[in-house]
């Protein structure tokens, strides 16, 4: 039958299988109408979503391609060792007495002889800030995970109370806090470690408390036999399990916060985004790829370092999950 | 004691030799903890000295604080009562929250307006404003405040709700408001729950109008304005509100969506050919993978807002330097990903494919991308979600969207009430974007997501 040609093995098909056959097809058709009516939809919709977004650009899309170009253009460094100038605040032979070459002026004295050159500083508080941020979101979602978790909580109020708190943590927009805080306490890096310690909590906190209702509970059960009360149980049966993947929750949320505390820093919160963003705000291209360079070879450090710690601490289990939990 | 159970010098011995993990531990896991928690207590100790955080919060405006949080959920109506020629004229500032001429009624004058009577609340408190004196009730007992042409002075049995402050005076009603007495002017602020002229500005026919009013005349009643209907003209009033731009806030919610969801799309349609260029199984070229690979970091660890900032000053703030700079970050992030996914795969699918003759595009066609799609798929709506939290912040830094909005807000210091409608917009786009997603990756990964 499979030799033949196709009319013929059809017609050779008994009336049964030929049903069958006819059934198939007709929903191969159908599946086949819904894919374009919904590639179509999607079309339309991306197709006016671009028109949207171009036209309320400040400049169109298509008019401002060229001038792109010639932005690249005017953003080359006068020599390539100029931005390592700019990077250690040496004294630059372009020196007009503009703000743009006299990168001496922003060395950071330790004492009479010894400074410290600006943008290192300034990635010094940034990264401080992530760290402190890190450091105290991960104690406020270990307080508040055990609470949020099915197996350890038995009344859905506290359970719906806490998880609710969380969402709004991690939903509420850093730089309202930011801001805010800015207003009360002048713009500075402490504003910025609170904006993302409140995101921070929300954001681990989930992740913590999915970990912990994932948790063999035979141990608790054991405890629980044994007449361990509520903080017993939890220190001896799940905290043993968790700790391992709370950690490396922990590490990954760095990476992601020394991202963020960028962020919060460009929009007034102190550090080496700040200075970022008035760079390339001014047009110093020098400095600019300096802090780029900067910013780059903190991110993979910190990256590697984090995945290799990682690692080491649960294995390979450690590289599949969190890419998406930003 | 009868219950602490004891074992002899033999039982210990074989228990130490059989255990020997247990009872020699070594001296990172003995101490490992401490030594840990100690280091993390200094290292905090070091940052609370280093980011100056006692004289920070000691030099705080905690008033402020105070005020600006009130402003998020209540408003202020600012009137100063000048004093001209023996009258007493109200004067507004720019955010008019009430029409020329309205009849206000905690804010009468009299007759011939040499008198205004400011209530606070109650009957019982209020201010008699006169150009020569200002007669101050607290709680019904009188204490005038005598103005005379260099200084307005306190009466003596003044209360601690009122203070002499150089040659004013300042009056304090709590939550109600407060007043500022000089010699040529009273400044009065007073606070009211709720937000002023949310739905209409004072401009609209519908202002000052019940909601039951205002939706009894859009679908019936004659019509205000002869060239359209009710119901138009209140959505019209309402979007151009003066005071709140609705449409305009709404507008910027839309592109901060846009520019999550285009971001995205176009990042996955990107680095769904990318991934498999990169992934070693599939394409058995180590330049070509390791080529791919680097692309991807160096998309990726560049930061979302370096790509902003860089886009913002080529194509002026707005939407697309938002929708570019998710698109640059989202490639190199998922491009990794489905790499991943796909060193991953297994192996005999394609093998059985491969078995019957197909063309190298059918391999992958039938054998790889049946495995793969809900992973890439579910992959694309978690980073879809997390854009559109990330695309608040972006917006910040002039990537178009409400952020921005937000950010303009907030340095002014007395919108607080547009930036507490604006973040609970956002929460609810937020949460919404949330659940959405969660519903269309359970649906795809088969199971409940999370």
């Amino acid at each position: 039958m499979a030799h033949s040609a196709g009319a013929d093995s059809l017609s050779e098909l008994q009336e049964g299988s030929r049903t069958i056959l006819d059934h198939y097809q007709s929903q191969v058709r159908t599946r086949r109408i819904y894919t374009v009516v919904s590639i179509v939809v999607f079309l339309i919709i991306l197709g006016a979503s671009l028109d949207f977004a171009n036209s309320a650009n400040s400049g169109k899309f298509f008019e401002r391609l060229p001038y792109f170009f010639d932005f690249m253009k005017s953003f080359v460094p006068d020599s390539p060792l100029e931005i390592f100038r700019a990077m250690f605040d040496l004294p630059s032979p372009f020196s007009d007495g503009s703000i743009k070459y006299d990168y001496t002026s922003d060395r950071v004295w330790i004492t009479d002889s010894f400074y410290i050159p600006n943008f290192f500083y300034q990635l010094a508080i940034t990264l401080n800030i992530a760290i402190v941020s890190t450091i105290l979101g991960a104690s406020g979602a270990f307080l508040l995970c055990f609470f949020a978790s099915t197996n350890l909580v038995g009344a859905g109020v506290t359970r719906w109370v806490v998880r609710r708190i969380m969402e709004i943590m991690r939903a509420f927009p850093e730089i309202v806090v930011a801001g805010l805080l800015a207003a009360i306490l002048s713009i500075g890096p402490i504003s910025a470690i609170i904006a993302v310690w409140v995101h921070t909590v929300g954001a681990l906190g989930k992740l913590f408390f999915e970990v912990v209702e994932n948790a063999d509970m035979k141990p608790d059960e054991g405890l629980r036999a044994a007449g361990a009360g509520w903080l017993e149980r939890v220190r001896f049966a799940i905290l043993p399990q968790v700790l391992p993947n709370f950690v490396s929750y922990t590490l990954l949320r760095t990476e992601i916060n020394v991202r963020a505390s960028t962020i919060i820093g460009a929009v007034g919160g102190g550090g080496i985004g700040e200075v970022f963003s008035l760079s390339i705000g001014r047009d110093h291209a020098a400095k600019t790829y300096a802090i780029i360079i900067l910013l780059l070879i903190t991110v993979i450090c910190v990256d590697q370092f984090s995945a290799w710690l990682r690692r080491r601490l649960i294995g390979k289990q450690s590289l599949e999950f969190g890419q998406g939990a930003a | 004691m009868s219950s602490v159970p004891t074992i002899n010098a033999a039982e210990r011995e074989r228990l130490l030799s059989a255990y020997p993990d247990v009872f020699h531990r070594s001296f990172m896991q003995r101490w490992g903890l401490l030594l840990i928690s100690a280091a993390v207590f200094v290292y905090l100790a070091f940052c609370f000295a280093f980011f100056n955080v006692i004289p920070t919060f000691v030099n705080g405006n905690w008033d402020r604080a105070a005020i600006y949080v009130q402003d998020w959920y209540s408003w202020r109506a600012q009137p100063r009562l000048r004093f001209q020629n023996d009258q007493v004229v109200p004067q507004w500032t720019s955010r008019r929250q009430y029409p020329e001429g309205a009849d206000i009624n905690w804010l009468k004058p009299n007759a011939d307006s040499s008198r205004y009577t400011v209530t606070f609340g109650s009957a019982g408190n209020r201010m008699e404003v006169t150009p020569s004196r200002v007669d101050v009730y607290i709680d019904g007992k009188l204490y005038p405040v005598t103005i005379t042409r260099d200084r307005a002075s306190l009466p003596s049995d003044a209360p601690a709700q009122m203070e002499q402050d150089d040659n004013k005076v300042n009056v304090y009603y709590g939550f109600a408001g407060q007043a500022e007495i000089r010699t040529n002017q009273v400044y009065v602020q007073r606070r009211f729950l709720g937000w002023a002229n949310f739905f209409f500005d004072t401009h609209s026919p519908f202002w000052g109008r019940s909601l039951p009013e205002v939706v009894g005349l859009m679908f019936s009643g004659e019509r205000l304005d002869p060239n359209q209907s009710n119901a138009s003209l209140a959505l019209d009033n309402f979007l151009n509100n003066a005071s709140w731009q609705h449409g305009d806030i709404l507008s910027k919610l839309m592109q901060t969506l846009v520019m999550a969801f285009v971001g995205t799309l176009f990042g996955t349609l990107v680095a769904f050919p990318l991934a498999f260029i990169a992934a070693r199984n599939i394409t058995r070229s180590r330049a070509a993978n390791w080529g791919t690979k680097r692309l991807f970091d160096f998309l990726r660890s560049i930061d979302m807002l370096i790509w902003a900032l860089f886009f913002t000053r080529a194509f002026g703030p707005g939407p697309l330097p938002g929708i570019a700079a998710i698109f640059f970050t989202d490639t190199g992030a998922l491009g990794k990903v489905y790499a991943e996914a796909l060193e991953n795969i297994d192996d005999k699918q394609r093998e059985g494919v491969r078995s019957v003759g197909a063309a190298p595009v059918a391999v992958q066609r039938y054998g790889v991308i049946p495995q793969v799609l809900p992973v890439f798929i579910s992959q694309s709506l978690y980073f879809w979600e997390s854009n559109t939290r990330s695309a608040t912040v972006i917006g910040a830094v002039g990537a178009g969207g409400i952020g921005l909005k937000l950010l303009e807000s907030m340095k002014t210091n007395s919108d607080w009430d547009k930036v507490a409608y604006m973040v609970l917009l956002i929460l609810l786009v937020v949460f919404a974007f949330d659940n959405l997603s969660n519903a269309l990756r359970s649906r795809v990964m088969g199971k409940k997501g999370h």
